[in-house]
């Protein structure tokens, strides 16, 4: 079952104790429909992650709201709740290097005791055969798979605890352009068969508008919605879209809030420094 | 089939043979050195055969032995505990970076007054040494543990129980070994030094006992063999960490 997600006004304010208060998001509002692909781009630092994370649950905001489906994630005040319904692929990956493939992909099930043994066994084997043959590599340990595969066996261990929400933090951000674009086929892939809601992490442009059904474009730091933008190429994609002149129009109208984003980012960078 | 490394056995040759000439010809500093096969021929007639010699060896194992795995019974509890409980860690980790520095040989004279015996003031130095190292290894180790992984364990449902058990613990293993490494290298350093000061048994007593009594072989047969006594607790801490960490080939 997937969910409705709404981010509504949240703002972060880290407060170290002895330092300087960093505001990390200041107003941030957009809502994302059940079973929709949603893709937030922004430069690094503008505070993408902080929100994945109040989503997630691992970390607390200091104003606004998050609801799924409705019912209260988040608000000031409330101690962050994580669970198996808005599970987590990261940016360098976070298998648990000391299980195997399966045993990292049946944690989920077998923690909440929603599967038995046998049922999470099967179910994890038909999930990593369907992602490109993993079946084959449930024994192994993840050290000795390359990125792009461990990156689908966590894909899979999200998958596997049936999320309402799948929460992707620049997936992709270390691999190689063909690795890339074969993992952009896979995730697409998913999405078709299994209907998530998905917020995709990203800072690259490109991948945000081929991948996504909306593009949150989100300013420097402190955090906030830009640009809304609804990508109206239809499904499934394919690449030769990436050459077509809708996808170039939807990048160029894009492309100007993310660039002024970035620079000013940039400069924000220097004048720090100096 | 493994190549013979023709190099190393060239290099080693060339060791000996030099060490022959400069003992034979009684170099500077060599006057009271015996060559190699003189040590051969004292080991193979005299310590081979001799009780006495093997009781070495074991009551230098049995010291290495007790020192080492109390330092890590009692060292890898505590450095997980200063990893995780932050009050704790406030309150006792000033005392052990306090003590941390003081070389493990500083320890001995107090050590022999505190302790009914002299066994027990040896174990007790050689405990020394691969505790502190194991302490700190592992507490850094919990300190860096990958936030991600607490993150997702919470996430898929794991109880605090048993992210200590499942997550926090099997990402200090790598730690402790590189703990273990190091500690069992300090517990043969600081068990020849205390049986040198204070102790009638021991392959560091056998050693000395050549120095005092002017006997060149027994000299360099105690220091081959604690060098080969190293050797051989290195390789069972070796065959341990493998066996700690299957996913690391």
């Amino acid at each position: 079952m997937s969910a409705a997600l709404s981010i509504r006004g949240v703002s972060k304010t880290y407060d170290p104790q002895g330092g300087a208060s960093v505001e990390a998001l200041r107003d941030c509002s957009f809502e994302v429909r059940a079973e929709e692909f949603v893709a937030i781009v922004g430069p690094s630092g503008c505070g993408k992650s902080t929100l994945l994370n109040a989503i997630a649950g691992f970390d607390t905001i200091t104003g606004g709201e998050i609801r799924l489906d409705g019912a209260l994630l988040a608000r000031p005040g409330l101690a962050p709740r994580p669970g198996p319904d808005r599970v987590v692929v990261f940016q360098h990956g976070a298998l648990f290097p000391w299980k195997t493939v399966l045993e990292n992909v049946t944690y989920g099930p077998l923690r909440q005791k929603a599967l038995s043994r046998e049922a999470a066994q099967a179910k994890a084997l038909e999930l990593l055969r369907a992602s490109g043959g993993l079946d084959g590599a449930a024994a192994t340990y993840p050290a000795q798979l390359s990125s792009g595969m461990q990156r689908r066996v966590e894909i899979v261990r999200a998958l596997m605890n049936d999320p309402r929400v799948l929460l992707l933090d620049e997936p992709f951000r270390a691999m190689d352009g063909f690795s890339k674009a074969t993992m952009h086929q896979h995730l697409l892939e998913l999405h078709r068969r299994y209907r998530k809601t998905i917020v995709f992490i990203t800072h690259d442009l490109d991948e945000a508008i081929y991948l996504a059904d909306t593009v949150v474009v989100m300013t420097t730091r402190p955090g906030t919605v830009k640009e809304i933008i609804r990508v109206g190429l239809e499904r499934p994609r394919v690449p030769q879209m990436l050459y077509s002149r809708a996808y170039a129009e939807l990048k160029r109208g894009a492309a100007q809030s993310v660039h002024e984003e970035a620079r000013r980012a940039f400069e924000r960078g220097e004048r720090e420094q100096a | 089939m493994k190549r013979l490394n023709w190099r190393g056995a060239v290099s080693i040759a060339a060791f000996i043979l030099l060490w022959t000439l400069l003992a034979r010809l009684k170099a500077p500093g060599f006057a009271e050195i015996p060559d190699p096969a003189a040590v051969g021929r004292a080991f193979w007639e005299k310590y081979l055969p001799s009780a006495a010699y093997w009781r070495s060896w074991l009551v230098s194992f049995e010291r290495v032995g007790y020192g080492f795995i109390l330092s890590q019974l009692l060292g890898i509890p505590l450095g997980l505990a200063l990893g995780t409980r932050r009050t704790f860690h406030d309150l006792v980790f000033p005392v052990v970076e306090l003590l941390r520095p003081i070389p493990p040989l500083a320890w001995v004279p107090l050590s022999i007054l505190f302790w009914p015996t002299a066994e027990l003031s040896i174990v007790f130095i050689t405990f020394i040494g691969p505790f502190f190292i194991i302490v700190i290894n592992v507490h850094d180790a919990v300190r860096g543990i990958r936030k991600e992984h607490l993150w997702l364990a919470r996430s898929l449902g794991a109880s605090p129980a048993r992210i200590f058990r499942r997550i926090i613990l099997p990402s200090v293993v790598p730690a402790i070994a590189v703990g273990m490494t190091l500690g069992i290298a300090v517990a043969w350093n600081v068990v020849i030094a205390a049986e040198m000061i204070a102790s009638d048994a021991g392959l560091g007593r056998l050693t000395w006992e050549g120095y005092v009594s002017h006997t060149g072989t027994t000299v360099i047969i105690g220091m081959i063999s604690i060098g080969f006594a190293g050797y051989l607790s290195t390789l069972i801490v070796t065959y341990a960490e493998k066996r700690m960490m299957p996913w690391q080939r």
